[in-house]
């Protein structure tokens, strides 16, 4: 409707053979804010992320990003168009060093790069930024390192930089702190509000004082729907949310 | 160490990466010398066949270890060029370098079609389809005898005249221009993988749905690099019609395709300087064991089955680990 409304869905559905794991989902996310996305384990979060982003074809409903139609596009599109995504389970590239995972993203500024008769030293100005975002999320010391050497919350750190590299107009978060130590949850927790200045950010967390502190309005999913809506204090009263968390054993860190 | 690191890390990274690329370019060096040394120690004749089925091997490693794109078909780039060249050279008398650009070309092309119906799909379905297009080129070949010679090949391809000047009869001439045209596929090999395209190609490799979320359409570089394998193979296959003066059904044949597949194992995959490795290991097998027939088959076997149980790396991935760089 208004122009603020950055991304929205309507009556988003996504079936697996009879299972229904998103239902009918209207989601909007206003420009410029920290939207989280939170629920039980299987409400179909990480399934939405899919759908949003065209790595999962949606059976219902359509997806509005910026006043367009993005229902049928391609997901490397959607990433162009400055829709990005990091993904639950850690998606680094193992083999390649952490200055190059994050330089990979940086690389995109060239637009495609089809020219294999070129030597790779053309990239070599975009290393100074590269480094500031490995820097930014505290791997300065391992930028040499292949990214497969890394623990579990570091990749998750270096995947942070890797999308923050692409410097997209709207961030979608797969739980950016899952497997993370305290002082690294905080670290990203700060880098997360600082880059939100001027982006949006939808992420989806289960650290329930991150996301406290962290977000401008909460969407609650089970079981593929949309349960409660609201900022943090609303939400976290609403009785069928409680229900929903006690249902299913919450124990996501808190 | 680690606290040193920060300040000057881009200083460390590109230092690490100077001194990747000096030992490579010494290898480099080393191989070059090894080439002008190798035919007075080696018959040229057989030197030319490991470097034809090297440059071969490089090509299937560009697309497997590069671009993470597992073809069962090589064989059909190799042969079909081979075909091409050979006939070029002996029905419509084209010049050598003419003959082994047209088959190169042709092997591009081939690649261009084969390659964007198999990259539609992934894994093993993607290996199945390769193989099953090379098969198509297989039976084409044995069904066009005009074309191919059938059973007994194009035999007697003369080696003609380079650039209509230099007679390639002798093996010791023919012998100089099959190692520039090798270095020449090395170096383009080289320069590809270390190229802003070998950069997304690896990335692609690595983590498809994560290259894709950045924006790089993926299928476009698998595209692209398969093109690049199939071209290098089409050289090899082009030279190596013009070295034996002979194309036949050997080289369409799925068993060459496995064969490039060995060399590369043997060698190391997604090593630059392994597959050259392997091709030397093999091609020397095979003449060595020549008198004992259809056991040298049975020994490759058994080479495979070692080199997939005991020593994944191959023999440039132990030696790679052992001096902790890329070789
Ligand atoms: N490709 C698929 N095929 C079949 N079922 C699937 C598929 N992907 C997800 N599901 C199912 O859909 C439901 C929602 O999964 P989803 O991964 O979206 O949950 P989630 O909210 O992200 O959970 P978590 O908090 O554990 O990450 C689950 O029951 C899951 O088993
Ligand atoms: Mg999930």
């Amino acid at each position: 409707m208004s122009e603020d409304i950055i991304l929205s869905t309507s009556g988003l559905t996504k079936e697996f053979a009879g299972f229904t794991a998103v239902n009918g989902v209207d989601l909007s996310v206003k420009r410029g804010t920290i939207h989280a996305l939170i629920g039980p384990n299987g409400a179909g979060k990480t399934t939405c992320f899919n759908l949003l982003t065209k790595f999962l074809a949606p059976t219902r409903g359509s997806i509005v990003y910026n006043g367009r139609d993005i229902t049928r596009q391609k997901p490397a599109e959607i990433a162009r168009l400055g829709l990005v995504r990091s993904f639950q389970i850690s998606a680094v590239f193992p083999q390649l060093s952490v200055m190059n995972n994050v330089r990979i993203a940086l690389q995109r500024k060239r637009g495609d790069s089809f020219d294999f008769w070129r030597s790779e030293d053309v990239l070599r100005s975009l290393d100074k930024e590269a480094l500031a975002l490995v820097e930014a999320v505290g791997l300065s010391s391992f930028a040499d390192l292949p990214a497969v050497e890394l623990s579990y919350g570091r990749k998750r750190a270096l995947e942070i930089a890797t999308t923050l590299a692409l410097d997209p107009e709207m961030l979608l978060l797969d739980e950016p702190m899952a497997g993370m130590g305290r002082e690294d949850i905080e670290r990203i927790a700060t880098l997360i509000r600082k880059v939100s200045k001027n982006r949006t950010i939808l992420m989806v967390e289960h650290n329930l004082s991150v996301v406290a502190s962290l977000s401008d309005r909460i969407t609650v999913l089970a079981r593929g729907q949309v349960l409660a809506e609201g900022d943090y204090v609303t939400v976290s009263k609403d009785p069928r949310v409680v229900e929903a968390y006690i249902g299913s054993g919450v124990g996501h860190g808190h | 160490m680690a606290e040193v690191l920060p300040a000057d890390g881009s200083v460390a990274h590109a230092a690490a990466e100077r001194s990747t690329a000096s030992l490579h370019r010494n290898v480099m060096i080393g191989i070059a010398i090894a080439l002008v040394i190798a035919p007075f120690v080696a018959y040229p004749v057989f030197v030319m066949k490991v470097l034809c089925f090297a440059l071969f091997a490089l090509a299937f490693n560009l697309l497997l270890g590069y671009g993470g794109l597992l073809s069962f078909g090589h064989a059909a780039y190799f042969g079909m060029a081979s075909y091409v060249c050979a006939y070029a050279a002996k029905h419509w008398g084209f010049n050598p370098e003419f003959a082994i650009l047209a088959g190169t070309c042709v092997a591009a092309l081939l690649g261009l079609v084969f390659g964007s119906l198999a990259i539609r799909r992934q894994g093993i379905y993607f290996a199945m389809i390769t193989l099953a297009l090379a098969q198509m080129v297989f039976f084409f070949s044995l069904q066009t005898p005009r074309f191919t010679g059938g059973e007994d090949g194009i035999q007697a391809v003369p080696r003609g005249k380079l650039f209509g000047m230099i007679n390639l009869a002798d093996d010791r001439t023919l012998y100089w221009v099959v190692a520039l045209i090798f270095m020449g596929g090395l170096l383009a090999f080289y320069r590809i993988i270390h190229s802003p395209f070998g950069q997304v190609c690896k990335a692609i490799r690595d983590n498809e749905p994560r290259a894709i979320s950045l924006g790089y359409r993926a299928n476009q570089y698998k595209l692209a690099v398969f093109v690049l394998s199939a071209t290098l193979a089409g050289l090899a296959g082009s030279t190596k019609a013009i070295v034996f003066q002979l194309a036949s059904l050997t080289d369409v044949h799925w068993s060459m395709s496995g064969e490039v597949v060995l060399m590369t194992l043997v060698g190391g995959l997604g090593t630059i300087f392994g597959p050259i490795v392997g091709a030397i290991v093999i091609v020397s097998m095979q003449n060595f064991l020549a008198t004992l027939g259809a056991w040298v088959t049975v020994i490759q076997g058994v080479i495979f089955v070692l080199c997939v149980l005991l020593f994944r790396e191959g023999i440039l991935g132990v030696i790679a680990k052992w001096i902790k760089k890329p070789l």
